[in-house]
């Protein structure tokens, strides 16, 4: 009797649980939002670094048209090209720009082509942590290439010392810090090492993720920070946001003009407008050690991914009310940020990409 | 189970066979939920092989482009080069056991310690006390050690861990090279802070489980409590201990986020444990997202199955020492 009792209330157990579960399945169906007749909503995903730029322009612009709602992952630059090829979002956003073969791959599953979207800019600064030694650093091309290859072992190397002449710089290793995640801040640190140094380019190249030649590293800017903070005489690479925002100390870099700039966000549109001139026509460009008596090499752009031809009307029309209000009013949500204007050049020769989406 | 039979189905047997329409004998199976019972969890059962089957088989189906292009040879490579899409796994796979490998030399003596006491020795109080707090150790989530680990245990190890072991231990090639603090050395001693916790768990309850008349019948013939333990309560555990050591290792096979923040994450293969490494897991997490192009992406998947099938090998590994071991153990009473 006692084992029939037990089975009893354990289907009774099974049964009330199942009901519950199907309430639960159903409520949920039921109560989902139905969407409002004339609401657009639009998905995106990409880069991480303008998430919050982008995150505040989504939540400013549903504000000012409520039938707009764009829903943004930030799932990595990578990810987000490979989404908009396999057409899961209606726009992707990427810190690198998009490949050669990428454009094909994705001309071939999409139908049509993609269209670079400049946003915002970015830069990269070299941050350090010696012991005993307050002063900003100089920074030439061929250092920060030498140290990150591997040559230039000691902070008391004669072309550091050169360069910093009032610094007493000690006989210490330099610890070599890089990020170890994919990022778009490696790519340009790369994309610039690339630029200057003939044998980096060779040996290691550019890339979100590259076979670093020497170096530990840390995973995101808060790791690389983190291990940078920790370890005496090292030297890492952070983004110039990540280096504002924490008040982090970093170093001068010589631009291709010859000057020791410091990175601040002036001398990141520098940078964006000594490139502007000779842009091409489908904003596929790097910055990096761009010309310019002011301009911060380290510098580039981010890009929205956008196809030529959107099926849907309404998403069409809300797309290019959103890349036109991105460029004209957008911008100024971009200081509080501490994300770097784009140069009015740019902004008039996007105004004229906008016609070619369809 | 689903054989026993219910006294009522005797007496009243013919009469409970015949159909009394649809909802009825719906009713009727439920209330002998035997079969019911028997099949949900069979189903379950089934849906945790088929799980792994489905993983195995996703695993081996998106990484057919490295496989083709590198075939073995993704296993010895230790190149790992985005940029010129050359990968090999070699050295993931190498700090992937070394770090689990150091992690349990640490943590077995330590857990299985401790669990002898708690299990044998403590007040029932202190025991009950101090298995709260292990418990609590387990729950903490793995990127508060990391953060732990990059603050406090890497600066501690790289200004007095470090140099005394290549004080004193300086002429074995493990505690050789320039000291960071971040290294093997950190990321398996923050896998040793996450896998004793298991150990301790699990050998304990082993423990108290082994039946009092084993104690009673060694400290009858004259051991001491410490023989009684040691010689008879610890090896008739010694199989569920073994089991407690594998869910640890499981862990430190597949432990990611901790790892990645101390490791330094270096594909590069160095007998010292001073020198930055890097682990499968943390490469899979670090590279992913940002992972284009075709190769690049299948690679790290590829990593994946290399990951599933070194799990798979030190599992049936760690089975046959099993059996080895307790084998001798019947054989020598």
């Amino acid at each position: 009797m006692k084992r029939i009792r037990l089975t009893a209330s354990m289907n009774a157990a099974v049964a009330v649980f199942l009901l519950v579960g199907a309430l639960v399945f159903f409520g949920a169906c039921s109560t989902s939002e139905a969407p409002k007749s004339n609401e657009v909503r639009i998905n995106a995903a990409g880069a991480t670094f303008p998430y919050p730029i982008y995150s505040k322009w989504f939540s400013v612009y549903r504000e000012q048209h409520p039938n707009v709602a764009i829903n943004y992952q930030a799932i990595g630059s990578g990810g987000g090209i490979r989404q908009l090829t396999s057409g899961t979002v209606d726009f992707g956003a990427s810190d690198a720009p998009m490949t050669d073969q990428q454009l094909a791959e994705a001309k071939e599953k999409l139908g049509c082509d993609v269209l670079h979207f400049p946003t915002v800019l970015g830069g990269a600064v070299p941050t350090y942590n010696i012991p005993g030694v307050d002063a900003t650093l100089k920074f030439t091309p061929d250092v920060l290439a030498g140290i990150y290859l591997g040559k230039v072992k000691k902070w008391n190397d004669p072309a550091l010392t050169k360069q910093n002449p009032a610094v007493n710089l000690p006989n210490q290793d330099i610890v070599v810090v890089h990020r170890s995640d994919g990022s778009g801040t490696t790519f340009i640190w790369t994309d610039y090492l690339s630029k200057v140094s003939k044998e980096w380019e060779t040996k290691v190249g550019r890339n979100t993720s590259v076979n670093w030649p020497v170096g530990l590293g840390g995973k995101g800017n808060q790791g690389v920070a983190g291990i940078v903070k920790q370890t005496p005489y090292s030297l890492g690479y952070v983004e110039l946001i990540y280096a504002i925002q924490n008040s982090m100390p970093y170093g001068m870099l010589q631009n291709s003009a010859g000057h020791f700039i410091k990175a601040d966000l002036a001398s990141v549109t520098a940078a964006a407008a000594g490139a502007a001139a000779n842009m091409p026509s489908d904003f596929r460009v790097s910055i990096t050690n761009a010309p310019g008596a002011d301009a911060y090499p380290i510098s580039s752009f981010t890009w929205l991914l956008i196809p030529t031809r959107i099926q849907d009307p309404a998403k069409k029309d809300a797309i290019i009310g959103f890349l036109k209000w991105m460029m004209a009013d957008g911008q100024k949500y971009d200081e509080a940020l501490a994300y770097a204007q784009l140069p009015e050049a740019v902004v008039s020769k996007e105004m004229d990409q906008i016609s070619k989406i369809q | 189970m689903a054989t026993i039979p219910f006294p009522e189905e005797k007496t009243t047997g013919p009469s409970f066979r015949k159909p009394q329409g649809p909802v009825k004998s719906f009713v009727r199976r439920l209330q002998t939920g035997d079969e019911i019972a028997h099949l949900i969890t069979l189903a379950f059962a089934a849906s945790i092989f088929l799980i792994t089957l489905l993983l195995l088989y996703e695993l081996w189906r998106h990484s057919a482009l490295p496989r083709h292009r590198f075939g073995w040879a993704f296993f010895v490579t230790s190149t790992w080069d985005p940029v010129f899409e050359n990968f090999g796994a070699l050295p993931f796979v190498f700090g992937t056991l070394v770090t689990s490998a150091v992690s349990l030399m640490l943590a077995l003596p330590l857990g299985v310690g401790a669990a002898i006491f708690l299990a044998e020795l403590a007040p029932p109080r202190i025991s009950a006390a101090l298995s709260f707090v292990v418990e609590l150790l387990a729950a903490i989530p793995s990127v508060i050690l990391g953060l732990l680990g990059i603050f406090i245990l890497v600066p501690f190890l790289r200004e007095d861990v470090e140099p005394f072991l290549k004080a004193t231990l300086g002429f074995l090639p493990f505690f050789q090279g320039p000291m960071y603090g971040i290294g093997m050395l950190a990321a398996s001693m923050i896998l040793t802070i996450m896998i004793i916790p298991f150990i301790i768990t699990i050998s304990r309850e082993v423990l108290l489980a082994v039946p009092v008349d084993q104690r009673e019948a060694a400290l009858a013939v004259g051991a001491t409590r410490w023989e009684a333990t040691w010689k008879v309560v610890v090896p008739y555990a010694k199989s569920g201990i073994f089991g407690s050591v594998f869910l640890a290792l499981a862990r430190a096979l597949g432990e990611t986020m901790a790892v990645t923040m101390v490791i330094g994450n270096d594909p590069r293969i160095s007998a010292s444990l001073f020198a930055p490494g890097y682990t499968i897991a943390a490469v899979i997490a670090n590279e992913f997202t940002e992972a284009t192009g075709n190769l690049y992406l299948q690679s790290l998947i590829e990593l994946g199955l290399v990951l599933f099938l070194v799990t798979i090998v030190i599992n049936a590994l760690a089975r046959v020492l099993i059996l080895v071991t307790t084998r001798q153990g019947t054989a020598n009473p």
